[in-house]
């Protein structure tokens, strides 16, 4: 029997970190609260603390990401635990094992924690449903990103970046611009706005490229950026996926630019102190241009800084569940 | 008398907090390097080493530590709440350093604390002051200057509190489960 909400055990604690849909209010707000210690533990000489000694957290990649692999693998550290890396596109399964047998080898092995990624939305829930029904809930299970599903940790450190220079949620008008069609940044911070009560979250793009279903998230739709951007605090570009381009579902780079690419006059359009973010890796020219990119209103290097430190909030709310 | 709860009439006269505090200073003064900083345990032992940083002769910088990264019972208990950040403004190898702390029990939270310390740098020497010792170690740990002393049974907690004022304040309380 599978529960409802695998991520969360019979007293509501969080065991497995699968989709920020459906994780209460709360749950949330420990986590950002959690991380906010750790951002110092990185400014410190010893960039390293006793938490997870001797625990072994294994990276499994069944899709390719060396910068979201490497955040992960920054944090495990940080925590003293060691680290062992996967690639498993290039080995157990194309010589025919399957997801779960892979699994149940590694938990041979004695694994605490598996990061996984894969191309395919709902992986990482099907491992943490088996490790549930196994009786083997106490090896815990991340989402580094899920097929167009969910990425919960880069949701989380979006919304620990927002909370650190905006303070309170519920004022908020949050423009999420671009992609959100493919993106499962998009949905992961979308239910994390909603959840904590942000009153105002807008998707701003091409109808190509914005999912007939975004309003039922409780997100307004914007095709003209300019209107879109009108009186936001935080305005959040997506990360344009090239190989859309081929998809047919874009002119060229240029005329995406052209009315979608973030630049400082179509930024003046947003309140004055608002905050320019983007998970990274970026497009400059194509969804951003340099001048915002590297102006005073960019955040995007903090996102990464407080990446780290929510990934490590997360890997040890889960170890000391 | 009901199992695992102290009987009212058992409790001890607990010592008054602002007294203790006096007591703990006039023991430091003479001792204490007037250059030695000052490193609170939250929370209570934050407010302690406040206090003192200004009651005392010298120059203190004062820090203050969140031990919640390197206490042994996080696999026991997990990770607890409101983990504050750890702040030592000065530079901690070649320091002189007073841990300080509201109330000494087990000695866990202190080796916390120095196994902490030792993660920013080598300090010369560290030094252990205490408001309240109630007894009951577990670890080797004495601490260097006591406020006061007294033995508590195992269940109850001493707790230290703050009014707006700054005025601090001692209670017992039953123990909550760690």
């Amino acid at each position: 029997m599978i529960s409802r909400n695998p991520q969360l055990n019979a007293e509501g604690k969080l065991t497995h970190l699968l989709t920020l849909e459906g994780l209460p209010a709360s749950v949330i707000a420990d986590i950002l609260d959690t991380a906010h210690p750790f951002v110092s533990v990185g400014e410190r000489e010893v960039k390293k603390v006793p938490l997870l000694r001797g625990k072994a957290i294994f990276n499994l990649f069944f899709e390719n990401s060396t910068r979201t692999r490497t955040t992960f693998e920054i944090a495990a550290k940080r925590l003293s635990a060691d680290v062992i890396n996967l690639n498993i596109g290039v080995s157990s399964t194309s010589k025919g094992e399957t997801l779960l047998d892979t699994v149940d080898n590694l938990v041979a092995m004695n694994a605490d924690m598996f990061v996984v990624r894969h191309s395919q939305s709902g992986a990482p829930h099907l491992i943490a449903a088996h490790l549930n029904r196994t009786g083997r809930a106490h090896v815990h299970v991340v989402n580094a990103g899920d097929g167009r599903h969910a990425h919960p940790t880069q949701g989380l450190l979006d919304l620990f970046t927002i909370r650190h220079y905006k303070k309170d949620f519920r004022r908020l008008t949050v423009a999420i611009v671009g992609d959100v069609l493919h993106s499962r940044v998009a949905r992961s911070l979308i239910h994390g706005l909603t959840t904590l009560g942000t009153p105002e979250v807008r998707a701003i793009g091409p109808k190509t490229l914005l999912p007939t279903a975004v309003q039922s998230l409780g997100v307004r739709v914007y095709h003209d950026m300019r209107e879109g951007l009108a009186g936001c605090d935080v305005v959040v570009m997506l990360r344009l996926q090239s190989e859309r381009m081929r998809g047919a579902l874009l002119p060229s780079p240029g005329e995406y630019f052209k009315h979608y690419g973030l630049t400082v006059e179509k930024l003046a359009m947003a309140k004055p102190d608002a905050i320019v973010m983007h998970p990274g890796p970026m497009n400059r020219g194509i969804e951003i241009d340099s001048a915002v990119a590297d102006g005073d209103r960019s955040v995007i290097l903090p996102q990464v800084t407080f990446g780290i430190a929510v990934r490590m909030a997360v890997m040890s709310i889960l170890a000391g569940g | 008398m009901s199992p695992g709860n102290a009987d009212v009439r058992d409790l001890p006269a607990l010592p008054d907090a602002e007294a203790a505090l006096a007591e703990l200073a006039a023991r430091m003064a003479p001792a204490v390097a007037h250059d030695a900083a000052f490193v609170g345990i939250y929370s209570g032992g934050a407010w302690v080493a406040e206090r003192l940083a200004k009651m005392l002769p010298g120059d203190h910088p004062v820090g203050f530590i969140d031990v919640a990264f390197y206490r042994d019972d996080y696999k026991r208990s997990g990770l607890k709440a409101n983990t504050r950040r750890t702040e030592l403004p000065f530079d901690v190898e070649g320091a002189t350093i007073v841990l300080v702390d509201d109330v000494l029990f087990t000695g866990r939270s202190v080796r916390a604390a120095i196994n902490e310390l030792f993660d920013f740098g080598r300090p010369d020497a560290i030094e252990l002051a205490v408001l309240v010792d109630r007894g009951g170690r577990e670890l080797p740990i004495e601490p260097t200057y006591t406020g006061a002393s007294l033995a508590v049974a195992r269940d109850l907690s001493i707790v230290l509190s703050r009014d707006a004022n700054g005025r601090l304040a001692l209670a017992i309380e039953p123990a909550t489960a760690a």
